[in-house]
């Protein structure tokens, strides 16, 4: 099960990867990335699953002085949900710029800014 | 684009297949472990009986590594601030923008009416349920958000306060700073949870300034993601 995760998740960042490098249009490319994001979090979740445990949440499936063999990693949860977050934010500010360049220069195609390129 | 087969695509491909080898080796390798490691370990045996959550995820966010949790709040709010700035510049000049729209529709309308109080109540009972369920403050402010993306979306016209969504924000930001400062003065250090009564172990009052702190984080992300939706929706008139 966690290794169909981690493939999923591979896959979804080279999709995300191909999609960001091949593509011309900027809300494509953000599209790229967000993907790409998607699937980092879906191997770091995969990465802290272990076979046989239970989700790491101390209810009644969970009996306390054992919670250390009967639940899964913990830490990359949390971690996910940090990046999850901050995704969203970076994910916002590039649409953010994505606006301000086409209400500037009327294009979304990244071939029409040609400032930064040598 | 004439040809597929460029020479930057050729990169490109080369690039994406060396990665793709990369994580392969990465993935047919992996064996999963067969016990946590040793910080999982301490968070696993320690969660009950010094923070007193249910979830060790919260725990791990809201008091272990809650400075970390601070500082994405503030990297949330630096985000929800700089999309406010970036679009503010190109804002759509008064009554230009949310009037040329159609009006939204009776369903839309009446639809919203009737779920933005239950999806408030939701967002509301995700985050206070933090330290016990799955969910937390983030993702009760993300449910907030989404109830006033409803609103934007049956009214495109309206302006909400950008006052009483700032105050809250500040407001929220402030005690939650405050309360970990009193984690300094009545507990063992910063952010900790212990300045309240840890209570009984599974109970909605339990887990000390978890729940506080959580229902400060989801009015506050709320607060934010309603932001940076109102900045986006206000410029909307290209």
């Amino acid at each position: 099960m966690y290794l169909v995760a981690m493939a999923a998740g591979f896959l979804l960042i080279l999709m995300g990867l191909y999609g960001a490098l091949t593509h011309r249009n900027i809300l494509r490319m953000i599209v790229g990335f967000t993907l790409a994001d998607s699937g980092v979090h879906l191997v770091l979740v995969a990465v802290g699953y272990l076979p046989g445990r239970t989700a790491p949440i101390l209810d009644s499936a969970v009996p306390l002085d054992e919670a250390a063999q009967r639940i899964i990693d913990p830490v990359p949860q949390a971690l996910v949900l940090t990046a999850i977050v901050i995704g969203l934010g970076i994910t916002a500010l590039m649409l953010a710029y994505a606006y301000r360049l086409f209400r500037t220069r009327k294009s979304l195609d990244i071939a029409e800014f040609t400032e930064l390129k040598w | 684009m004439t040809s597929r087969f460029t020479l930057r695509n050729v990169a490109v491909l080369t690039l994406l297949a060396l990665l793709g080898v990369a994580f392969w080796t990465l993935g047919s390798g992996y064996t999963p472990d067969a016990e946590l490691n040793r910080t999982a370990a301490y968070y696993a045996q320690n969660t009950a009986s010094e923070i007193g959550a249910q979830n060790v995820v919260t725990a791990i966010i809201v008091t272990y590594r809650g400075l970390d949790t601070l500082g994405e709040v503030t990297v949330l709010f630096l985000t929800a601030a700089i999309v406010a700035l970036v679009l503010g510049q190109t804002k759509a000049p008064r009554g230009s923008s949310g009037s040329g729209f159609l009006p939204s529709g009776e369903l839309l309308t009446t639809g919203t009416q009737m779920l933005l109080p239950i999806i408030l109540l939701f967002g509301a009972y995700v985050f206070v349920n933090g330290h016990l369920t799955p969910g937390g403050g983030f993702q009760g402010g993300a449910i907030l958000a989404s109830g006033m993306l409803l609103l934007l979306l049956a009214e495109p016209g309206r302006r909400f306060g950008h006052r009483i969504i700032s105050r809250v924000e500040s407001l929220s930001g402030l005690t939650y700073v405050f309360i970990g400062v009193l984690g300094i003065a009545l507990a063992g250090g910063f952010l900790d949870n212990r300045i309240l009564p840890l209570g009984a172990f599974g109970s909605i009052l339990s887990a000390g300034a978890i729940p506080l702190i959580y229902a400060l984080i989801g009015l506050k992300v709320g607060a934010e993601f309603s932001s940076i939706l109102e900045s986006l929706e206000e410029t909307e008139d290209a």
